[in-house]
């Protein structure tokens, strides 16, 4: 049983809520759902002019990254108040899997200088391990022969868009790859917002960063911990959203919004997402203080998958007709909340690390 | 202003006046009241300073070093969070001096007869009648759900004075004798088998109009402060990991092996974490009330550890198998201190099933995180305008 005396700061500090208006207003003119949904099935879905803004223009690419490094050296709070927003937005930009996956992966190699890269949003990265990997599970590796890396992998996130993939290799290294030295494919996702693609290497050459394990662990871990304040987002624009649409629409000359039944289940959905937005901002302080990291992850997505998940559908439910259309929004989210559920590792993945973490035992 | 360093001072006065080690509890609680360091944000001569609240922690931090008597707060946490709340800001200045000082140090026990059999969620509908004779209200009702009501001298009333106009209007507040001859106090025996509240009968009791609290009429907006005062107890709270109902079903997983199915393992994990989660929601509810910036999420707290206490306690009953079949004590006590999570889980699993009920029900404060939080429609009223002697019963 592990306990701690000193609890986590869940609140919001100032800077912290200024960070979030700046990338709200940034997102409402860059990233509008209308926007999104003709941009998924365009030949580019990631919103380029948003990344730009957001990694340039902002310098959040670099938020994991110490100044010395060429980052702006915040922490894991304000990089889960940008997934957040990200959330809210749906928006379709590589930050989770460039500015924070692959940073980390940076950061355990000590890669200083593509760190510096990624920092100043001039390149992409992502991390090429399958997105559905939990922290500490086995992941795919490619071949070393030769010095040169041949293989597959499949469902590695925004690879599309990469610059430079890490890849694992069966030597336990991680290697630099070149986004030109390599066949990206993308798959129909089921997350049009956050497209897959299988990368397969024939014959790449690499740069060996450091090992592996260690690398993909930890990377992996900050993915699932600020995850959960991307889902935050989701749940809470799904929330939001659906009770402004229920105060409006009216039937049986009343507002849909006044009846009971529907009022019991959003005043439910609120307190799931109050609930999630302290586990999320538990998550993310504890992966910025070091303290109670893995536990705190667990818990995190153990419940936000859920949390996204169900409120996603209520908002498509509670839409009535046109939540089952392709042109209202709410089906990102659900596309989103639903493939979030599976990302980094599912709810009863986390249930079975925190298993071990809290000694609760299986029989 | 009283600021710490004076605080300080007083209470090492207090301290040196009144040596805790020779002094008798009730004189030292009395002149602990008389020196302003029972409640420092009262008024002066009411057992205060007024001072800052916030303050009240600077003497107590003194007090316990030095092994000083309290006034044991959970025996009489109806008087200080409820009663004393509402006596000070709509009582006279007589009433005041009356009833706060024995009050505060538990000489006098204080209960509540607000809950009737016909009135729960919707209070304002009660029906225990006030009639005026003279300089007395004469009192006939019953009412329900009254922790302490045998031990207690006084009670804080509310009874209906006038039935020909809406509810909300017809109501005053009172100050009720609990020796009076026409107060009937009766155990109420609960699903536990003990009893922890009271049936309160209350027939032609006397009330003098000097024991009024506030106007005649106004006894509901009177009722709000008392309302409110109970809910600002609630919440604020600060609990350790595993601190609540998940901690003995914990410790029984740990230490019993021989119990552990599959079935329960997903589901107590999952319980975990929510009530690690509920936990983590109280906490940061804390950090905002100690920041200046209390949310909304208490109304959501106590839902959600209403719903974790019965699915918790109902998990470890099932987890202990055959030992869940039996149950520790049936025999019929009236317990002074009520620990949720206290006793076998077969005890905690049917107490736990009233925290959905007592001090608001779960569905009705859905109705107010769904109208107060996000803003939804109220429910249709049809009983706002209409005399309460013509409502529906």
């Amino acid at each position: 049983m592990s306990t701690t005396s000193t609890q986590p700061d869940l609140l919001y500090s100032e800077e912290e809520e200024a960070l979030r208006a700046a990338v709200r207003d940034l997102l409402a003119d860059h990233c509008d759902p209308a926007d999104v949904i003709t941009r998924i099935e365009s030949d580019a879905p990631h919103g380029s002019a948003a990344w730009k803004a957001l990694a340039e223009g902002m310098g959040l690419a670099g938020l994991l990254v110490p100044e010395a490094k060429g980052g702006q050296g915040a922490s894991h709070r304000e990089a889960a108040v940008v997934c957040e927003e990200l959330g809210r937005a749906v928006a379709p930009v590589p930050f989770l899997t460039s500015a924070v996956v692959a940073t980390e992966a940076l950061l355990a190699c000590g890669t200083d200088d593509l760190l510096a890269d990624l920092a100043s949003g001039r390149l992409i990265g992502a991390l090429a391990v399958g997105l559905d990997t939990a922290p500490g599970a086995a992941f795919t590796t490619v071949r070393l022969e030769d010095g040169l890396l041949h293989g597959e992998l499949t469902g590695i996130a925004d690879a599309a868009v990469a610059d430079v993939l890490l890849v694992p290799a069966d030597d336990g290294g991680l290697y630099a790859v070149d986004g030109d030295a390599v066949t990206v494919t993308p798959q129909a996702s089921l997350d049009l917002t956050r497209p897959l693609a299988t990368v397969t290497l024939a014959g790449a050459p690499g740069r060996r960063l450091g090992e592996a394990g260690p690398a993909v662990r930890r990377a992996l871990r900050a993915g699932a911990g600020l995850l959960a304040s991307e889902q935050l987002g989701l749940a809470d624009w799904s929330l939001t959203e659906t009770v402004r649409y229920l105060k409006e629409r009216k039937q049986f000359n009343r507002p849909v919004g006044g009846f009971q039944a529907l009022k019991h289940r959003l005043a439910q959905l609120w307190l799931e997402v109050v609930n999630l937005r302290a586990a999320a901002r538990g998550a993310a302080d504890a992966l910025a203080t070091g303290e109670d990291a893995d536990v705190s992850v667990a818990v995190a997505q153990a419940y936000a998958g859920q949390v996204a998940v169900h409120a996603a559908e209520e908002a498509l439910q509670l839409h009535g007709g046109i939540g089952m259309t392709w042109e209202h929004p709410v089906h990102l989210y659900l596309k989103r909340a639903k493939a979030d559920s599976i990302a980094y590792g599912t709810a009863g993945a986390h249930r079975e690390t925190l298993a071990c973490l809290v000694d609760l035992q299986a029989p | 202003m009283t600021d710490a360093e004076e605080l300080r001072r007083r209470t090492r006065e207090l301290l040196a006046d009144r040596p805790p080690a020779t002094t008798d509890r009730l004189d030292f609680l009395r002149a602990r009241f008389d020196a302003g360091l029972a409640w420092v944000h009262f008024p002066e001569g009411l057992g205060g300073l007024a001072a800052p609240r916030s303050l009240q922690a600077v003497v107590d931090a003194e007090l316990e070093a030095a092994g000083a008597p309290d006034n044991d707060p959970r025996r009489i946490g109806i008087g200080l969070g409820m009663a004393a709340p509402t006596i000070l800001q709509y009582g006279t200045e007589e009433q005041k001096r009356r009833f706060l000082r024995p009050l505060w140090t538990g000489e006098e026990v204080w209960c509540q007869l607000f809950s009737e059999p016909g009135a729960g969620s919707d209070l304002a509908a009660l029906g225990t009648r006030a009639v005026r004779e003279g300089e007395d209200w004469v009192v006939n009702g019953q009412k329900v759900w009254t922790s302490s009501a045998h031990l207690a001298r006084w009670a804080i009333l509310i009874a209906r004075t006038d039935p020909d106009v809406p509810k909300h209007r017809g109501i005053t507040y009172f100050v009720c004798d609990m020796t009076d001859p026409g107060v009937e106090v009766r155990p109420l025996r609960q699903i536990t088998g003990e009893a922890e509240f009271n049936e309160v009968f209350l027939t032609d009791v006397r009330i003098p109009d000097s024991r009024r609290l506030g106007e005649i009429g106004d006894g509901w907006r009177v009722a709000q402060t008392t309302l409110n005062n109970e809910r600002v107890a609630i919440g604020g709270m600060r609990l350790p990991r595993e601190g609540g109902m998940i901690g003995p079903v914990s410790r029984t997983w740990r230490e019993r092996p021989g119990l552990r199915t599959h079935d329960l393992h997903q589901r107590l994990l999952k319980l975990w974490v929510e009530a690690e989660v509920a936990r983590l929601t109280g906490e940061r509810l804390r950090q905002q009330l100690v920041a200046g910036q209390p949310g909304p999420e208490g109304a959501g707290m106590k839902l959600a550890f209403a719903r974790l206490n019965q699915e918790i306690s109902g998990l470890e009953v099932e987890l202990r198998g055959a030992e869940g079949l039996l149950y520790d004590d049936w025999t019929m006590r009236r317990p002074e201190l009520v620990d949720f999570t206290g006793r076998d889980a077969g005890y905690r699993y049917l107490r736990s099933k009233g925290n959905s009920i007592e001090g608001g029900t779960s569905e009705v404060l859905l109705n107010i995180v769904a109208e107060r939080v996000l803003g939804l429609p109220a429910e249709p009223r049809t009983d706002k305008d209409v005399a309460w002697k013509d409502l529906a019963r």
